[in-house]
Protein backbone atom coordinates (compact mmCIF):
# COMPACT_ATOMS: atom_id res chain seq x y z
CA UNK A 1 0.00 0.00 0.00
CA UNK A 2 1.27 3.71 -0.91
CA UNK A 3 2.32 5.79 1.95
CA UNK A 4 -0.74 8.75 1.75
CA UNK A 5 0.29 10.44 4.55
CA UNK A 6 1.85 13.72 2.90
CA UNK A 7 5.12 14.97 2.77
CA UNK A 8 4.40 18.18 4.30
CA UNK A 9 2.51 16.90 7.14
CA UNK A 10 4.93 14.06 7.86
CA UNK A 11 7.78 17.25 8.39
CA UNK A 12 6.28 19.23 10.59
CA UNK A 13 6.80 18.13 13.95
CA UNK A 14 4.71 16.52 16.56
CA UNK A 15 3.51 18.31 20.10
CA UNK A 16 6.97 17.91 22.09
CA UNK A 17 5.16 17.21 25.36
CA UNK A 18 2.53 14.49 23.88
CA UNK A 19 4.25 11.89 26.53
CA UNK A 20 4.11 14.65 29.36
CA UNK A 21 0.69 15.26 28.37
CA UNK A 22 -0.65 11.42 28.66
CA UNK A 23 1.42 11.08 32.03
CA UNK A 24 -0.16 14.31 33.53
CA UNK A 25 -3.45 12.42 32.53
CA UNK A 26 -2.64 9.48 34.55
CA UNK A 27 -1.92 11.27 37.43
CA UNK A 28 -4.14 12.74 40.80
CA UNK A 29 -3.66 15.64 42.27
CA UNK A 30 -1.50 17.35 39.31
CA UNK A 31 -1.24 20.91 39.71
CA UNK A 32 -1.06 22.45 35.97
CA UNK A 33 0.97 25.58 35.34
CA UNK A 34 1.12 24.04 31.63
CA UNK A 35 -1.97 25.27 30.30
CA UNK A 36 -2.14 28.53 28.65
CA UNK A 37 -5.91 30.07 29.27
CA UNK A 38 -7.42 31.85 32.35
CA UNK A 39 -8.44 29.83 34.97
CA UNK A 40 -11.73 32.41 35.13
CA UNK A 41 -14.73 30.95 33.73
CA UNK A 42 -16.20 33.20 30.59
CA UNK A 43 -17.87 36.02 32.50
CA UNK A 44 -21.32 35.41 32.86
CA UNK A 45 -23.05 37.88 31.02
CA UNK A 46 -21.16 37.20 27.64
CA UNK A 47 -22.76 33.27 28.43
CA UNK A 48 -26.14 34.81 29.03
CA UNK A 49 -25.78 36.68 25.23
CA UNK A 50 -25.20 33.18 23.47
CA UNK A 51 -28.01 31.66 24.99
CA UNK A 52 -30.13 33.87 24.42
CA UNK A 53 -29.41 34.31 20.98
CA UNK A 54 -29.21 30.61 21.00
CA UNK A 55 -33.03 30.76 22.17
CA UNK A 56 -33.93 33.30 19.45
CA UNK A 57 -32.49 31.09 16.84
CA UNK A 58 -29.46 32.34 16.10
CA UNK A 59 -27.60 29.48 15.18
CA UNK A 60 -26.94 29.94 11.54
CA UNK A 61 -23.91 31.41 9.21
CA UNK A 62 -22.55 34.53 9.73
CA UNK A 63 -21.18 36.45 6.84
CA UNK A 64 -17.67 35.20 5.60
CA UNK A 65 -16.20 38.13 7.53
CA UNK A 66 -18.30 37.70 10.94
CA UNK A 67 -21.50 39.72 12.37
CA UNK A 68 -21.12 43.47 10.83
CA UNK A 69 -21.89 44.63 14.54
CA UNK A 70 -19.40 42.88 15.54
CA UNK A 71 -16.14 44.29 13.36
CA UNK A 72 -18.13 47.79 13.78
CA UNK A 73 -17.74 47.86 17.18
CA UNK A 74 -14.40 46.11 16.76
CA UNK A 75 -12.99 48.91 14.90
CA UNK A 76 -14.18 51.75 16.98
CA UNK A 77 -12.97 49.45 20.34
CA UNK A 78 -9.65 49.05 18.33
CA UNK A 79 -9.15 52.59 17.53
CA UNK A 80 -9.97 53.90 21.09
CA UNK A 81 -7.27 51.27 22.79
CA UNK A 82 -4.75 51.26 20.42
CA UNK A 83 -5.28 54.02 17.79
CA UNK A 84 -5.54 51.16 14.99
CA UNK A 85 -7.58 51.98 11.74
CA UNK A 86 -9.16 49.57 9.99
CA UNK A 87 -12.46 49.52 8.09
CA UNK A 88 -14.57 46.93 9.42
CA UNK A 89 -16.08 46.07 5.85
CA UNK A 90 -12.61 45.69 3.56
CA UNK A 91 -10.01 45.41 6.47
CA UNK A 92 -10.92 42.55 8.96
CA UNK A 93 -12.31 39.46 9.37
CA UNK A 94 -13.79 37.53 12.67
CA UNK A 95 -11.48 34.12 12.97
CA UNK A 96 -11.91 31.26 14.29
CA UNK A 97 -9.38 31.84 17.23
CA UNK A 98 -6.23 33.58 16.48
CA UNK A 99 -5.12 29.97 15.28
CA UNK A 100 -7.15 30.43 12.13
CA UNK A 101 -6.17 34.16 11.58
CA UNK A 102 -2.63 33.19 11.99
CA UNK A 103 -2.86 30.19 9.24
CA UNK A 104 -4.65 32.40 6.62
CA UNK A 105 -2.37 35.13 7.53
CA UNK A 106 0.54 32.91 6.89
CA UNK A 107 -1.01 31.35 3.64
CA UNK A 108 -2.05 34.66 2.33
CA UNK A 109 1.29 36.02 1.97
CA UNK A 110 3.40 32.74 1.92
CA UNK A 111 4.50 31.86 -1.84
CA UNK A 112 6.72 28.21 -1.53
CA UNK A 113 10.41 28.62 -0.84
CA UNK A 114 9.62 32.25 0.85
CA UNK A 115 11.71 32.41 3.79
CA UNK A 116 9.07 33.91 7.36
CA UNK A 117 11.33 34.74 10.47
CA UNK A 118 9.91 33.74 13.27
CA UNK A 119 10.74 35.18 16.89
CA UNK A 120 11.40 32.56 19.02
CA UNK A 121 10.47 30.99 21.75
CA UNK A 122 7.19 31.14 21.24
CA UNK A 123 3.95 29.61 20.31
CA UNK A 124 4.35 26.34 19.06
CA UNK A 125 2.12 26.81 15.52
CA UNK A 126 4.28 29.56 13.68
CA UNK A 127 6.91 27.39 12.31
CA UNK A 128 4.50 24.56 11.13
CA UNK A 129 1.93 26.93 9.67
CA UNK A 130 4.89 28.17 7.97
CA UNK A 131 6.04 24.82 6.48
CA UNK A 132 2.07 23.71 5.37
CA UNK A 133 2.12 27.05 3.11
CA UNK A 134 5.38 26.11 1.42
CA UNK A 135 7.40 28.06 3.13
CA UNK A 136 10.67 28.48 4.95
CA UNK A 137 10.68 29.25 8.83
CA UNK A 138 13.85 31.00 9.74
CA UNK A 139 13.60 31.03 13.79
CA UNK A 140 15.61 34.30 15.62
CA UNK A 141 16.29 34.04 19.30
CA UNK A 142 14.87 36.68 21.44
CA UNK A 143 17.62 36.50 23.95
CA UNK A 144 17.59 36.99 28.23
CA UNK A 145 20.14 38.85 28.01
CA UNK A 146 17.51 41.45 26.53
CA UNK A 147 14.36 40.61 28.81
CA UNK A 148 13.19 38.21 25.71
CA UNK A 149 12.70 40.97 23.25
CA UNK A 150 13.83 40.67 19.85
CA UNK A 151 16.98 42.26 19.17
CA UNK A 152 17.35 44.12 15.60
CA UNK A 153 20.93 42.92 15.26
CA UNK A 154 19.36 39.15 16.44
CA UNK A 155 16.71 40.57 13.04
CA UNK A 156 19.26 41.46 10.19
CA UNK A 157 21.51 38.24 10.78
CA UNK A 158 18.41 36.21 9.55
CA UNK A 159 17.29 38.52 6.90
CA UNK A 160 18.11 37.10 3.25
CA UNK A 161 16.88 37.96 -0.30
CA UNK A 162 14.42 35.66 0.35
CA UNK A 163 12.56 36.92 3.55
CA UNK A 164 8.93 37.45 2.80
CA UNK A 165 7.56 38.06 6.41
CA UNK A 166 8.11 38.04 10.14
CA UNK A 167 6.23 37.02 12.56
CA UNK A 168 6.26 38.51 16.68
CA UNK A 169 3.92 37.66 19.56
CA UNK A 170 4.06 40.46 22.55
CA UNK A 171 3.59 40.23 24.64
CA UNK A 172 5.14 37.26 24.38
CA UNK A 173 3.73 33.46 25.33
CA UNK A 174 5.78 31.89 26.99
CA UNK A 175 8.16 34.47 28.25
CA UNK A 176 5.68 37.33 29.01
CA UNK A 177 8.38 39.78 27.46
CA UNK A 178 6.78 43.09 26.28
CA UNK A 179 7.87 45.40 22.71
CA UNK A 180 7.70 48.88 23.97
CA UNK A 181 7.40 51.34 21.45
CA UNK A 182 11.17 52.22 21.17
CA UNK A 183 12.25 48.14 20.82
CA UNK A 184 9.53 48.45 17.92
CA UNK A 185 10.17 51.15 15.86
CA UNK A 186 13.73 49.73 15.94
CA UNK A 187 12.38 46.26 14.71
CA UNK A 188 9.95 48.54 12.35
CA UNK A 189 12.66 50.03 10.59
CA UNK A 190 14.46 46.85 9.36
CA UNK A 191 11.28 45.57 8.27
CA UNK A 192 10.61 48.55 6.10
CA UNK A 193 14.25 48.92 4.74
CA UNK A 194 13.94 45.46 3.69
CA UNK A 195 10.12 45.60 2.62
CA UNK A 196 9.10 42.67 4.69
CA UNK A 197 5.03 41.98 5.94
CA UNK A 198 4.78 41.83 9.84
CA UNK A 199 2.49 39.05 11.02
CA UNK A 200 1.96 40.74 14.84
CA UNK A 201 0.06 38.08 16.64
CA UNK A 202 -1.25 40.40 19.74
CA UNK A 203 -3.54 37.69 21.76
CA UNK A 204 -2.06 38.77 24.80
CA UNK A 205 -2.37 42.66 24.21
CA UNK A 206 -4.79 43.25 26.92
CA UNK A 207 -2.47 41.74 29.46
CA UNK A 208 0.50 44.18 29.66
CA UNK A 209 0.92 45.15 32.84
CA UNK A 210 3.53 47.91 32.24
CA UNK A 211 2.69 51.06 30.10
CA UNK A 212 0.04 50.43 27.66
CA UNK A 213 0.22 47.67 24.42
CA UNK A 214 2.04 49.53 21.66
CA UNK A 215 0.24 47.99 18.17
CA UNK A 216 2.98 47.82 15.51
CA UNK A 217 0.59 48.93 12.97
CA UNK A 218 0.12 52.47 14.52
CA UNK A 219 4.21 52.71 13.71
CA UNK A 220 5.20 55.12 11.03
CA UNK A 221 5.07 53.15 7.52
CA UNK A 222 4.11 50.22 9.26
CA UNK A 223 0.27 49.96 8.79
CA UNK A 224 0.71 49.21 5.11
CA UNK A 225 2.44 46.11 5.86
CA UNK A 226 1.46 45.07 8.92
CA UNK A 227 -1.28 42.02 9.93
CA UNK A 228 -2.76 42.43 13.27
CA UNK A 229 -3.98 39.03 15.04
CA UNK A 230 -5.85 39.84 18.06
CA UNK A 231 -8.69 37.38 19.66
CA UNK A 232 -10.81 37.51 22.51
CA UNK A 233 -9.51 34.26 24.46
CA UNK A 234 -7.47 35.32 26.79
CA UNK A 235 -8.45 39.03 27.99
CA UNK A 236 -12.06 38.28 28.20
CA UNK A 237 -11.64 34.35 29.13
CA UNK A 238 -12.99 32.75 26.13
CA UNK A 239 -10.96 30.24 25.25
CA UNK A 240 -13.34 27.56 24.09
CA UNK A 241 -15.47 29.96 22.29
CA UNK A 242 -13.01 30.05 19.58
CA UNK A 243 -12.64 34.08 18.44
CA UNK A 244 -10.09 36.00 17.08
CA UNK A 245 -9.58 38.32 14.05
CA UNK A 246 -7.34 39.29 11.70
CA UNK A 247 -7.13 42.83 10.73
CA UNK A 248 -4.85 43.68 7.53
CA UNK A 249 -5.08 46.20 4.34
CA UNK A 250 -7.52 45.46 1.91
CA UNK A 251 -5.59 44.00 -0.64
CA UNK A 252 -4.01 41.14 1.67
CA UNK A 253 -7.45 41.40 3.76
CA UNK A 254 -9.11 40.25 0.69
CA UNK A 255 -6.82 37.29 -0.12
CA UNK A 256 -7.00 36.19 3.54
CA UNK A 257 -10.59 35.66 3.14
CA UNK A 258 -10.90 33.93 0.31
CA UNK A 259 -8.81 31.24 2.24
CA UNK A 260 -11.22 31.57 5.02
CA UNK A 261 -14.36 31.60 2.95
CA UNK A 262 -13.28 28.03 1.78
CA UNK A 263 -11.71 26.58 4.48
CA UNK A 264 -13.96 27.84 7.52
CA UNK A 265 -16.70 29.60 5.99
CA UNK A 266 -17.20 31.93 8.82
CA UNK A 267 -16.61 31.49 12.79
CA UNK A 268 -18.90 30.25 15.00
CA UNK A 269 -21.99 32.40 15.26
CA UNK A 270 -22.69 31.61 19.34
CA UNK A 271 -18.85 32.78 19.53
CA UNK A 272 -19.94 35.93 17.96
CA UNK A 273 -22.28 37.01 19.68
CA UNK A 274 -20.09 36.48 23.17
CA UNK A 275 -17.63 38.45 21.58
CA UNK A 276 -19.96 41.43 20.91
CA UNK A 277 -21.05 41.34 24.45
CA UNK A 278 -17.51 40.96 25.83
CA UNK A 279 -16.91 44.60 23.37
CA UNK A 280 -19.88 46.42 24.35
CA UNK A 281 -20.16 45.24 28.26
CA UNK A 282 -17.08 43.42 29.04
CA UNK A 283 -14.60 45.69 29.81
CA UNK A 284 -14.99 45.59 34.14
CA UNK A 285 -14.64 41.70 34.20
CA UNK A 286 -11.57 42.22 32.04
CA UNK A 287 -10.06 44.72 34.09
CA UNK A 288 -10.50 42.66 37.27
CA UNK A 289 -8.87 39.83 35.83
CA UNK A 290 -5.75 41.53 34.32
CA UNK A 291 -5.44 43.08 37.63
CA UNK A 292 -5.82 39.15 39.16
CA UNK A 293 -3.18 37.99 37.13
CA UNK A 294 -1.07 40.83 38.12
CA UNK A 295 -1.36 40.18 41.49
CA UNK A 296 -0.33 36.50 40.66
CA UNK A 297 2.40 37.57 38.70
CA UNK A 298 3.97 39.33 41.28
CA UNK A 299 3.23 36.81 43.90
CA UNK A 300 4.76 33.61 41.75
CA UNK A 301 7.81 35.41 40.16
CA UNK A 302 9.05 36.71 44.04
CA UNK A 303 8.29 32.86 44.98
CA UNK A 304 10.03 31.71 41.96
CA UNK A 305 13.08 34.02 42.71
CA UNK A 306 13.20 33.02 46.34
CA UNK A 307 13.57 29.80 45.93
CA UNK A 308 16.12 29.99 43.65
CA UNK A 309 14.40 29.73 39.92
CA UNK A 310 15.95 32.93 38.54
CA UNK A 311 13.43 34.61 36.72
CA UNK A 312 12.92 37.98 35.05
CA UNK A 313 9.69 40.09 36.05
CA UNK A 314 7.51 39.68 32.68
CA UNK A 315 5.64 42.56 31.60
CA UNK A 316 2.96 40.95 30.04
CA UNK A 317 0.48 37.89 29.09
CA UNK A 318 -0.07 34.90 32.00
CA UNK A 319 3.42 33.27 31.68
CA UNK A 320 6.65 33.07 34.23
CA UNK A 321 10.00 31.79 32.07
CA UNK A 322 12.41 30.80 34.82
CA UNK A 323 15.62 29.46 34.06
CA UNK A 324 16.24 25.72 35.49
CA UNK A 325 19.88 25.79 34.87
CA UNK A 326 21.12 26.03 38.50
CA UNK A 327 19.22 22.87 39.29
CA UNK A 328 21.61 20.99 36.87
CA UNK A 329 18.76 19.48 35.14
CA UNK A 330 18.17 20.22 31.70
CA UNK A 331 14.58 21.82 31.03
CA UNK A 332 12.71 18.69 29.47
CA UNK A 333 14.37 16.30 32.66
CA UNK A 334 13.01 19.03 34.89
CA UNK A 335 9.63 19.16 34.13
CA UNK A 336 9.59 15.39 33.81
CA UNK A 337 11.05 15.06 36.86
CA UNK A 338 8.37 17.61 38.69
CA UNK A 339 5.90 15.99 37.33
CA UNK A 340 6.62 12.55 38.57
CA UNK A 341 7.99 13.75 41.90
CA UNK A 342 5.72 16.39 43.06
CA UNK A 343 2.49 16.24 40.57
CA UNK A 344 3.51 19.92 39.18
CA UNK A 345 3.31 20.73 35.16
CA UNK A 346 5.46 23.15 33.37
CA UNK A 347 5.96 23.06 29.77
CA UNK A 348 9.81 22.44 29.12
CA UNK A 349 11.46 25.23 27.07
CA UNK A 350 12.98 23.41 24.40
CA UNK A 351 10.05 22.67 22.83
CA UNK A 352 8.99 26.16 22.75
CA UNK A 353 11.63 27.13 20.42
CA UNK A 354 15.11 28.71 19.95
CA UNK A 355 16.39 30.31 23.18
CA UNK A 356 13.74 28.14 25.45
CA UNK A 357 15.91 25.31 26.63
CA UNK A 358 16.96 25.85 29.84
CA UNK A 359 13.71 27.26 30.91
CA UNK A 360 10.05 26.66 31.84
CA UNK A 361 7.18 28.21 30.93
CA UNK A 362 4.68 28.27 33.90
CA UNK A 363 1.07 29.84 33.45
CA UNK A 364 0.06 31.53 36.34
CA UNK A 365 -3.61 31.56 35.51
CA UNK A 366 -4.46 29.10 38.00
CA UNK A 367 -5.44 30.28 42.11
CA UNK A 368 -3.51 31.90 44.26
CA UNK A 369 -3.74 29.09 46.62
CA UNK A 370 -2.95 26.59 43.85
CA UNK A 371 0.43 29.17 42.90
CA UNK A 372 1.52 28.54 46.64
CA UNK A 373 1.41 25.19 46.70
CA UNK A 374 2.82 24.56 43.46
CA UNK A 375 5.63 26.87 44.90
CA UNK A 376 6.01 24.71 48.29
CA UNK A 377 6.46 21.70 45.75
CA UNK A 378 8.82 22.81 43.91
CA UNK A 379 10.99 24.15 46.72
CA UNK A 380 10.61 20.30 47.70
CA UNK A 381 11.63 19.12 44.51
CA UNK A 382 14.92 21.48 43.79
CA UNK A 383 16.04 20.37 47.71
CA UNK A 384 15.47 17.04 46.56
CA UNK A 385 17.85 16.90 44.00
CA UNK A 386 21.14 15.80 44.66
CA UNK A 387 24.47 17.42 43.91
CA UNK B 1 -7.57 57.16 47.37
CA UNK B 2 -5.69 56.05 44.52
CA UNK B 3 -5.79 52.84 42.27
CA UNK B 4 -3.18 51.15 44.88
CA UNK B 5 -5.64 51.87 47.74
CA UNK B 6 -8.35 50.42 45.59
CA UNK B 7 -6.47 47.36 44.88
CA UNK B 8 -5.88 46.61 48.93
CA UNK B 9 -9.31 47.00 49.56
CA UNK B 10 -10.04 44.71 47.06
CA UNK B 11 -7.02 42.05 48.27
CA UNK B 12 -8.49 42.56 52.03
CA UNK B 13 -11.98 42.28 51.51
CA UNK B 14 -11.40 38.63 49.79
CA UNK B 15 -8.85 37.97 52.67
CA UNK B 16 -8.15 40.32 55.57
CA UNK B 17 -5.96 38.16 56.81
CA UNK B 18 -3.37 38.75 54.11
CA UNK B 19 0.19 40.29 55.99
CA UNK B 20 1.37 43.69 54.94
CA UNK B 21 4.48 41.83 53.66
CA UNK B 22 2.36 39.32 51.47
CA UNK B 23 0.23 42.80 50.42
CA UNK B 24 3.33 44.14 49.57
CA UNK B 25 4.22 41.91 47.04
CA UNK B 26 0.98 41.80 45.42
CA UNK B 27 0.26 45.25 44.88
CA UNK B 28 4.12 46.08 44.38
CA UNK B 29 4.54 48.62 47.75
CA UNK B 30 6.72 48.07 50.24
CA UNK B 31 5.44 46.35 53.68
CA UNK B 32 5.73 49.76 55.31
CA UNK B 33 3.65 51.54 53.06
CA UNK B 34 1.20 49.02 53.34
CA UNK B 35 1.04 49.71 56.81
CA UNK B 36 0.89 53.21 56.01
CA UNK B 37 -1.98 52.66 53.51
CA UNK B 38 -4.00 50.13 55.52
CA UNK B 39 -3.97 52.38 58.48
CA UNK B 40 -5.39 55.47 56.86
CA UNK B 41 -8.05 53.41 55.49
CA UNK B 42 -9.24 52.42 58.52
CA UNK B 43 -8.35 56.13 60.52
CA UNK B 44 -11.26 57.19 57.30
CA UNK B 45 -13.67 54.39 58.10
CA UNK B 46 -13.12 53.11 55.00
CA UNK B 47 -11.99 49.61 55.95
CA UNK B 48 -14.98 48.94 58.91
CA UNK B 49 -13.67 45.85 60.67
CA UNK B 50 -12.24 42.23 59.10
CA UNK B 51 -14.50 39.93 59.43
CA UNK B 52 -14.91 35.66 58.48
CA UNK B 53 -17.44 34.70 55.73
CA UNK B 54 -19.37 31.97 57.38
CA UNK B 55 -21.52 29.47 55.82
CA UNK B 56 -24.00 28.97 58.99
CA UNK B 57 -25.99 26.45 57.14
CA UNK B 58 -22.87 24.13 57.16
CA UNK B 59 -21.98 24.82 60.33
CA UNK B 60 -25.46 23.59 61.24
CA UNK B 61 -25.85 25.33 64.03
CA UNK B 62 -29.46 25.90 63.83
CA UNK B 63 -29.94 29.60 63.63
CA UNK B 64 -32.62 31.40 61.84
CA UNK B 65 -31.98 34.42 59.72
CA UNK B 66 -34.67 36.76 57.97
CA UNK B 67 -34.68 39.61 55.70
CA UNK B 68 -37.69 42.19 57.29
CA UNK B 69 -38.79 44.91 55.29
CA UNK B 70 -40.70 48.16 57.09
CA UNK B 71 -42.29 50.94 56.15
CA UNK B 72 -41.10 54.09 58.27
CA UNK B 73 -43.15 57.97 58.04
CA UNK B 74 -39.98 59.83 58.20
CA UNK B 75 -39.53 62.39 60.91
CA UNK B 76 -38.99 66.53 60.19
CA UNK B 77 -35.59 67.62 60.15
CA UNK B 78 -34.52 63.70 60.23
CA UNK B 79 -35.77 61.96 57.67
CA UNK B 80 -35.02 58.42 58.53
CA UNK B 81 -31.49 58.82 60.37
CA UNK B 82 -32.74 58.91 63.73
CA UNK B 83 -35.36 55.87 63.71
CA UNK B 84 -32.69 53.86 61.58
CA UNK B 85 -30.06 54.68 64.56
CA UNK B 86 -32.70 52.87 67.26
CA UNK B 87 -33.23 50.08 65.06
CA UNK B 88 -29.00 49.29 64.79
CA UNK B 89 -28.66 49.47 68.36
CA UNK B 90 -30.84 46.07 68.83
CA UNK B 91 -27.71 43.43 68.31
CA UNK B 92 -30.30 40.78 66.89
CA UNK B 93 -30.15 43.54 63.89
CA UNK B 94 -27.22 42.57 61.35
CA UNK B 95 -27.85 44.74 58.51
CA UNK B 96 -29.76 47.75 57.83
CA UNK B 97 -30.48 49.39 54.81
CA UNK B 98 -32.78 52.38 53.21
CA UNK B 99 -34.24 50.86 50.12
CA UNK B 100 -36.18 52.23 47.29
CA UNK B 101 -39.51 50.59 46.63
CA UNK B 102 -42.52 50.09 48.14
CA UNK B 103 -40.55 49.26 51.65
CA UNK B 104 -38.19 52.04 53.58
CA UNK B 105 -35.94 49.94 55.44
CA UNK B 106 -34.71 46.36 54.90
CA UNK B 107 -32.87 44.62 57.80
CA UNK B 108 -31.57 40.68 58.02
CA UNK B 109 -31.84 39.87 61.26
CA UNK B 110 -30.77 36.40 63.44
CA UNK B 111 -32.27 34.90 65.85
CA UNK B 112 -31.97 30.90 67.36
CA UNK B 113 -35.40 29.74 66.68
CA UNK B 114 -38.22 30.86 63.96
CA UNK B 115 -39.96 31.91 67.14
CA UNK B 116 -37.27 33.98 68.71
CA UNK B 117 -36.92 36.12 65.14
CA UNK B 118 -40.97 36.64 65.26
CA UNK B 119 -41.11 37.92 68.40
CA UNK B 120 -37.95 40.08 68.18
CA UNK B 121 -39.52 41.71 64.84
CA UNK B 122 -43.46 41.85 66.67
CA UNK B 123 -42.02 42.92 69.79
CA UNK B 124 -39.10 45.07 69.22
CA UNK B 125 -39.62 46.43 66.22
CA UNK B 126 -43.22 46.96 64.72
CA UNK B 127 -44.33 48.82 68.03
CA UNK B 128 -42.22 50.97 67.84
CA UNK B 129 -43.17 54.89 66.51
CA UNK B 130 -43.10 55.44 63.07
CA UNK B 131 -43.28 51.42 61.71
CA UNK B 132 -46.35 51.45 59.38
CA UNK B 133 -46.09 48.11 57.93
CA UNK B 134 -43.58 44.82 58.03
CA UNK B 135 -42.83 42.21 56.18
CA UNK B 136 -40.76 39.36 57.65
CA UNK B 137 -38.95 36.99 55.12
CA UNK B 138 -37.47 33.91 56.56
CA UNK B 139 -34.23 32.90 55.09
CA UNK B 140 -34.48 29.10 53.59
CA UNK B 141 -30.86 28.72 52.04
CA UNK B 142 -27.82 31.11 51.13
CA UNK B 143 -26.21 30.66 47.93
CA UNK B 144 -24.09 33.78 48.32
CA UNK B 145 -22.78 35.97 50.75
CA UNK B 146 -20.25 38.60 50.48
CA UNK B 147 -19.48 37.91 46.99
CA UNK B 148 -18.91 34.31 47.95
CA UNK B 149 -20.76 31.65 46.01
CA UNK B 150 -21.38 28.59 48.65
CA UNK B 151 -23.04 26.28 45.47
CA UNK B 152 -19.70 26.60 43.20
CA UNK B 153 -19.79 23.58 41.49
CA UNK B 154 -16.38 21.99 39.81
CA UNK B 155 -15.34 23.51 37.02
CA UNK B 156 -14.98 21.93 33.82
CA UNK B 157 -12.61 19.50 32.75
CA UNK B 158 -8.92 21.30 31.87
CA UNK B 159 -6.70 19.59 30.14
CA UNK B 160 -3.09 19.78 31.61
CA UNK B 161 -0.82 21.46 29.17
CA UNK B 162 -1.67 23.84 26.06
CA UNK B 163 0.90 25.56 24.04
Amino acid sequence: MRDYVSTRARVIPPSGIRKFFDLALSMEGVISLGVGEPDFPTPWNLCEASIYSIEQGGTSYTSNRGIQKLREMLAVWLHQHYQLSYDPDDEMIITTGVSEGLDIAIRAVTDPGDEVIIAEPCYVSYGPCVTLAGGIPIPVQCREKYQFRLHPDDLMEAVTARTKALIINFPNNPTGAVMRKEHLSAVADIVTDHDLLLISDEVYSELTYTGSHVSPATLDGMWDRTITLNGFSKAYAMTGWRIGYLCAPKEICDAALKIHQYVMLCAPVMGQVAALEAIRRGEDEKDRMVQEFRVRRNLFIEGLNRIGLTCHMPEGAFYAFPSVEKTGLSDLEFAEQLLREEQVAVVPGSVLGKGGADHCRCAYAVSRKDLAEALRRMEHFIAGIPG
Amino acid sequence: MDQKDLLLLRLLEENSRLSPEELGVMAELSPDEVTRRVAALEEEKIIRSYTTVIDWDRAANGGVAAIIELKVNPERDYGYDRIAERIAKYREVRSLRLITGVYDFQLTVTGKTMHEVARFVSEYIAPMDRIRETATHIIMKTYKENGQAFCEKEAGERIPYSL
